[in-house]
This record gives structure tokens, C-alpha cells and sequence, in this order.
């Protein structure tokens, strides 16, 4: 567990911004993660007074608070109605239930987990990210930036008809994944992302659906690593079957064929 | 930081460290069936209602819970006796050790799904752990107390 001299429970993003600058201090999401660090924070920031728990529909957006929690990814109906099972299968498998009541959208998106089902989830989207500082960049510019001291405060998910869906394969219910991946479509176009290799995800973009050799020439550029959950090879394995997987659910959809 | 908490129904007011965990400081007001488990958020032992939703209270921070209502066991204890008696028929306490957070959040899934799967028990308990049991005993206890309930309900 980690200990902290001071909270602050901030009433603007722009003072969030600011205590966050100093070295010592954090933002404080769930705290599913932070708690099993033991860091010794002079400042936490909690952003949990800033209506940022919301999910929010416009006619082109989708607009996500950072204090969204996984369960609400998990269980809303703007999500579903927008992405079908998209947001319910990347999120079900982390953990419990009472785990994706406490941990967040932002504490996951800002961590860019080589292993983690949210940023492969998002991926297949049309997705930017709000930063106080820096403003809207999209997730894919995002997820290759170092760590700094920004502040998220919203993810940004357009709403143009895109289909996607998701696998993901766990050697045992509610540990991190062995793999992940997800498959979409758009205009006849596609995209293909693989995650937990375990490294952070990696994505391809097709001119249409990949046949059985586009795809293979993907993975065979893909690197894939091991750990103590699988070895390379079985998640080159394994990442094969579940893009195919992916793929042939994405194709379901007419517009996708 | 001074917090402001209903628990179990009471009203509370009470100086908490920036860095106490809600667990610790339930502890600290008696409710002693809260347990941790786990160092690594993955266990559902230390399971409470916050606003009638279940967390895990090892990972989240006394001050989130300012202006905020929290149930533990003792706050339930009659609905928690009610289905204690059909965990204990089915040989799903053994140990006991589990027991307050999978209580808990049994009660938790009950009230958002009042018919579930069997498909949906399973997926909504997999964040508690238990060593003892290998999880069909109370597959069965929870099946037979929903039954029960349900058979109250048409009478
Ligand atoms: C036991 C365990 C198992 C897990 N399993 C999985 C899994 O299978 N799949 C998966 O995808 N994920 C998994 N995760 C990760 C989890 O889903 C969350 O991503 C993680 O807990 C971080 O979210 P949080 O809200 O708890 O963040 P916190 O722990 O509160 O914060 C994490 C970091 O993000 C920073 N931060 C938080 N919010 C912001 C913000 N708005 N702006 C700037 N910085 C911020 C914090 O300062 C901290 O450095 C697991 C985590 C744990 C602890
Ligand atoms: S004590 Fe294990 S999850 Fe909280
Ligand atoms: S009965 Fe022993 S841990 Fe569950």
C-alpha cells in the first residue's frame, strides 16, 4: 500500500494540472493499482469531484469521463448500442466485479498496460484522448508517448457506424490475459490490433477485410514475447486464432463481407 | 480530513489520514467482518457496498467516501442469515474464511439480477477467491436461495 501527507479533492482540471506537476504527487483513479505499489506521495489529486464519471452521447460522439469505472464501460447501454458487446468482452474478464466498480477508464488509459484490454479495446475505434495540457490527441499518437505529468480528463470515441469486436484468451478466469486482439470495420476498410504480447498493443490498418495471407504477414511482422503466462510461440499461436476469430464475427456484418 | 460517512444506515463524522484505506477505517468503527485478503486487489474478501454497489475496500481511500453511504455485513445481517443458512446446508462454508465478501457480494448480485444464469452467478462472483470450496457448493446454495426467494415472492 502506498501513503500520502496530503489529499486534495481538486475543483478544477486546471488545478489539477498544476499539483500534478510536482514529482510527488499523483492522480488518484481507483487506486486498484497504485495500491500495490508503496510510493510515498506528498500530494493526491482526486478528480472524483469533477463530474467525470459520466458517459456522455452527442450525434458525433461519444464522450467517456476519466472516473468512468470498467463496470460502466461494461454494463452501458450507449456503449452497447454504438459497439454492440465491444465495451462488455474487453472489460468482463479484469478481475470482479466489485474490482471494475472501483477501477477506472483513466487510471487504465494512462497506464498503456502492454497486457491491457482496454487500450486494444479502444483501438479498434476511432479514439482520442482529452489531456488538460495537451489537449485532444488520438489514442494510437497517445499510446506511443512517454508517461508524463498531463492529466486525462475524457476518451473520445466517434461515432461513425465502425463494427468491432473482441477476444481475448486467459490461462485462468479473472488473471491478465495471455493475449488479446481486436478486429474492425469501417467503409469496407479494416483494422486489426494485438495486445499482451505481452508488450503494448500494435495495430494494421487493410484496405478491406485481411484474407487468410495479409493476416499471416501481419503476424509474422508482429513481435511476440514471453513471460511467465505463455511463451512467444504460443501467443504467435494462439494471436492467429484469435484474429480469425475476430475477423469472421466482424464479417457477420454485411457492410464488412 | 474530516469525512462524513452513513454506514450501515448511521451517520458518521470522523478525521481520517489522506491515506487510510476504506477498509482500515471500517475496522477502526467495528465492522470486523470486513477482512483483507489479498495485497493485490484480486481476492473480494475485503467486498463492501458503497451507494449499494460492491467494491473492494483495500483499494479505495476512507476520503472517497465522504458524503457517500457504506454497507458492510453487520448493516445486512438478517438478509445475510437468510442466506448463510443455505451456504451452510451445501457445505459452501468451510473454512469460512471467504465467507463475509462472498456474503456480500451474493447480496450485491441479487438485488442487480434478480434471475441470473448460471453463466451470469459465475461471471458476477469470479472476483472472490476461495481456497476451500471449489465453488459448486455454492453454486448450489446460491441456486437454492434464489428459488426460495422467488417460491416467497409468488406467495
Ligand atoms: C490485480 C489486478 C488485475 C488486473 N487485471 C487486468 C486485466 O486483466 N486486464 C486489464 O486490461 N487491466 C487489468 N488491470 C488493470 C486495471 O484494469 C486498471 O487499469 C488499473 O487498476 C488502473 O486503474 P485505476 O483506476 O485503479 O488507476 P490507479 O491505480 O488509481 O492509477 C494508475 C496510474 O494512473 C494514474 N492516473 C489515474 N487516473 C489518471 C488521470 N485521469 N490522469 C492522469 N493520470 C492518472 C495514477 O496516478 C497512477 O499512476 C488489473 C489491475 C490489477 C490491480
Ligand atoms: S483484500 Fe483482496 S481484494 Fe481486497
Ligand atoms: S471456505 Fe475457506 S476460503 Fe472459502
Amino acid at each position: 500500500m502506498f501513503s500520502a501527507q496530503q489529499y486534495v479533492k481538486a475543483t478544477s482540471l486546471q488545478q489539477a494540472l498544476e499539483l500534478n506537476q510536482k514529482r510527488s504527487s499523483a492522480i488518484l483513479g481507483g487506486g486498484c493499482w497504485m495500491r500495490l505499489g508503496k510510493k510515498n506521495y506528498a500530494t493526491l489529486i482526486d478528480l472524483s469531484g469533477l463530474g467525470l464519471d459520466t458517459i456522455e452521447e452527442t450525434p458525433e460522439e461519444i464522450v467517456l469521463g476519466a472516473m468512468v469505472t470498467l463496470r460502466q464501460l461494461e454494463t452501458s447501454p450507449v456503449l452497447a448500442a454504438a459497439f454492440g458487446p465491444l465495451f462488455a468482452r474487453m472489460t468482463e474478464h479484469i478481475v470482479g466485479v466489485q474490482f471494475r466498480n472501483c477501477a477506472t477508464l483513466g487510471g487504465s488509459v494512462v497506464s498503456r498496460f502492454g497486457f491491457s484490454d482496454i487500450i486494444t479495446g479502444l483501438l479498434a475505434l476511432d479514439c482520442e484522448v482529452e489531456l488538460v495540457q495537451k489537449g485532444r490527441v488520438s489514442l494510437a499518437d497517445y499510446v506511443q508517448m512517454p508517461y508524463d505529468r498531463d492529466v486525462l480528463a475524457r476518451v473520445i470515441l466517434k461515432k461513425n457506424g465502425r463494427r468491432a469486436w473482441y477476444e481475448s484468451f486467459r490461462n485462468t478466469e479473472t488473471d491478465l490475459p495471455v493475449l488479446n486482439c481486436a478486429v474492425s470495420c469501417l467503409n469496407g476498410s479494416a483494422r486489426v490490433v494485438v495486445g499482451a504480447r505481452p508488450a503494448r498493443a500494435v495495430m494494421q490498418e487493410f484496405g478491406q477485410m485481411p484474407s487468410e495471407q495479409r493476416l499471416q504477414e501481419m503476424l509474422d511482422k508482429t513481435e511476440f514475447g514471453s513471460n511467465m503466462r505463455a511463451g512467444a510461440e504460443y501467443r504467435r499461436q494462439l494471436a492467429g486464432v484469435l484474429c480469425r476469430r475476430a475477423i469472421e464475427q466482424v464479417k457477420g456484418d454485411a457492410e464488412c463481407r | 480530513m474530516q469525512i462524513t460517512v452513513t454506514l450501515n444506515g448511521r451517520r458518521c463524522t470522523d478525521e481520517v489520514a489522506p491515506d487510510m484505506t476504506l477498509y482500515s477505517y471500517l475496522r477502526q468503527k467495528g465492522c470486523y467482518s470486513v477482512k483483507c485478503g489479498c495485497e493485490t486487489s484480486s481476492c473480494g474478501l475485503c467486498t463492501v457496498h458503497f451507494d449499494g454497489k460492491p467494491v473492494l475496500s483495500c483499494s479505495m481511500l476512507a476520503v472517497r467516501a465522504d458524503g457517500h453511504s457504506v454497507t458492510t455485513l453487520e448493516g445486512v445481517e438478517q438478509e445475510a442469515l437468510e442466506f448463510g443458512k443455505f451456504l451452510a446446508d451445501e457445505g459452501g462454508e468451510q473454512c469460512g474464511f471467504c465467507s463475509p465478501g462472498f456474503i456480500m457480494n451474493v447480496l450485491a448480485m441479487v438485488k442487480e439480477l434478480p434471475d441470473p444464469t448460471d453463466e451470469q452467478i459465475k461471471h458476477y462472483l469470479a472476483g472472490n477467491l476461495c481456497r476451500c470450496t471449489g465453488y459448486q457448493s455454492h453454486l448450489r446454495a446460491i441456486k437454492k436461495y434464489l428459488a426460495a426467494k422467488q417460491k416467497e415472492a409468488v406467495r
